[in-house]
């Protein structure tokens, strides 16, 4: 059955995108993944535009990142001060990103970065996952341990920065500028290429920063709801690259399935899982590798520029 | 009874209007659409419309359908190091951004190329202009032969031969198809009958098409009042969430 986009501008399958969105939906419920790092290049390679892919995802990591949120609020895991310091570097980044993207859009260069950004962002994120997942990697976690060696009981270059602040549900006293920052580059690759960024927040707050484990999840919510939100709005007004049907259609799969998937985790074997996953992510990110390297069959393009 | 009133009509009309008997078919060249708008529904996939017309004797016929002028750019990805990046590109000026041609034969067979150049006729005959007049010739006629080749992938330009069926050599029909990524706005459709190697009569009919329905509104909802639109997205996606926290935590 087609359905049109109306901002996409074009008919797609309505059970193929409910299908791709009820995929990655269970996947991300089961590993406790964001999914639009799955869902973005899915979306292009069934011809819905880049610009619009990313848009409109921001949209969706709002929904699915606020019921993530009010479920930690309820148990007291959101460091409040925390997560606006996040989100104040995060919309610096994501009001820079939508700008970048807008530049890139006219000069043509955008699919290239975008395609460019996924290569090397799935193939980190595959590479991790694999690593954690396959046994003997298990074990050593020499990342883990060289970033964990940095935390908070030694004294380097970071933390003579200036413009200290107490996060006293974190039990720190840092800089402002480190979770700024850290905020920031989330907020770039959240308006550049339609993901929410917790692969990137998480790590960072536990090696980083230092944060306990227990407050990290919530205040990466808090800081991906409030920074997705402002891009979605920027995307909106700037690009006028939100459809809101696709979005509707996504989120509503996406939330009953990833709710489907978080109960399953507790029944499955999640290290096989967790492997294919990884293999899923890097062939994606190969994949595309390719498409950039091999001669193109079409080597021409044509966008529409102004209407005279 | 009807044969002695037809008899009856004919004699009293005949005096008055015997001298202008003759001169009966006045125009030589009817045509019409079945059509003059083509509405892009939510389930829109494409649609024909038939043209049909009249010509008061043997001819050729052309039809030439032009979709709304716009400016279009034109890309060309060059190898830089290891990865292809576009390098060049130029901007093609009131390109038409549908463009079909039918015809009862092929154009060239009774079209002499200087009326195929004037009356844009074929794709090739596309009147493209860049601002850009740095470039070499042969380099943007490659561009445009990038652009043709493009759009007809696209469905959006062809040029079917034989698509018009000639019925006793006055009535014509043809079936014009607009696929399912047509452009929105107002389209020309441009008749023309030949005979010998000129231009006999041309008449111009109008279609229109637009979006209509929910996906219209959508759309001029999100270009017009932007800020509201993306607030109004923001809300929803925040609320559906809201609203799937609250109802999984009760099952």
């Amino acid at each position: 059955m087609p359905i049109y986009l109306p901002i996409a501008e074009l008919s797609v399958n309505i059970w193929l995108v409910l299908g791709m969105g009820g995929i990655v939906g269970l996947l991300s419920g089961l590993f406790g993944v964001g999914g639009g790092f799955l869902m973005t290049p899915l979306l292009i390679f069934i011809g819905v535009p880049p610009t619009v892919a990313v848009g409109t995802q921001s949209v969706q990591i709002v929904a699915s990142s606020v019921s993530g949120m009010l479920a930690h609020m309820r148990r007291n895991n959101v460091d409040f001060l925390m997560g606006g310091v996040l989100t104040a570097g995060g919309l610096i980044g994501s009001s820079l990103g939508v700008y970048l993207f807008n530049i890139l859009k006219s000069t043509g260069h955008i699919d290239l970065t975008i395609s460019l950004g996924y290569v090397v962002f799935l193939g980190v994120v595959g590479g991790f996952m694999l690593m954690e997942s396959l046994p003997g990697a298990l074990k050593k976690r020499p990342v883990a341990q060289a970033l964990a060696a940095r935390g908070p009981g030694r004294h380097i270059w970071m933390h003579g920065l200036p413009f200290k602040i107490r996060f006293r549900r974190s039990k720190l006293y840092i800089s402002a500028l480190l979770p700024a920052g850290i905020g920031f580059l989330v907020g770039l690759l959240v308006a550049m290429m339609g993901v929410g960024g917790g692969f990137l927040i998480v790590p960072a707050m536990i090696y980083l920063l230092g944060m306990p484990t227990q407050v990290v999840i919530g205040t990466s919510l808090f800081q991906i709801t409030f920074v997705t939100a402002i891009t979605a709005l920027l995307q909106a007004i700037v690009n006028q690259s939100v459809d809101v049907v696709l979005a509707l259609l996504l989120l509503v799969i996406a939330v009953i399935s990833a709710q489907i998937g978080a109960r399953l985790s507790g029944k499955v074997k999640g290290e096989q899982l967790r492997v294919m996953l990884a293999g899923m992510v890097l062939l994606v990110a190969i994949s595309l590798a390719i498409g950039l390297v091999l001669p193109p069959k079409e080597p021409f393009s044509i966008t529409v520029g102004n209407t005279p | 009874m009807r044969a002695a009133v037809l008899t009856l009509l004919l004699l009293t009309a005949l005096p008055a209007h015997a001298q202008e008997e003759p001169r009966v078919p006045e125009v030589p060249l009817v045509a019409d659409l079945s059509s003059h708008l083509v509405a892009i529904t939510s389930r829109f996939t494409g649609t024909d419309v038939l043209l049909f017309g009249a010509t008061d004797g043997p001819g050729d016929v052309a039809v030439v359908v032009t979709g709304p002028k716009r400016d279009e750019v034109v890309r060309h990805k060059t190898r830089v190091g290891p990865i292809w990046i576009n390098t060049k590109d130029v901007t093609l000026a009131s390109v038409p951004s549908y463009y079909r041609v039918v015809s009862s034969r092929p154009v060239e067979e009774f079209v002499p190329q200087t009326l195929l150049t004037r009356h844009e006729i074929g794709v090739d005959n596309i009147r493209m202009l860049t601002a850009d007049e740095n470039i070499p010739l042969d380099q943007l006629a490659e561009f445009r032969k990038a652009l043709v080749r493009l759009k007809t992938n696209e469905g959006l330009y062809d040029q079917g031969i034989g698509a018009i069926n000639m019925m006793s050599n006055r009535l014509f029909r043809a079936e014009l198809h607009f696929p399912s990524n047509v452009p929105v706005g107002t389209y020309n459709v441009q008749v023309y009958l030949f005979r010998e190697g000129q231009v006999v009569a041309a008449e111009i009919v109008p279609l229109n098409i637009s979006k209509i329905g929910i996906g219209a509104d959508i759309y001029d909802f999100a270009h017009n009042f932007a800020s509201l639109y993306g607030l109004l997205a923001v809300l929803l996606a925040a609320s559906a969430g809201w609203a799937a926290s609250a109802v999984f935590r009760r099952v």
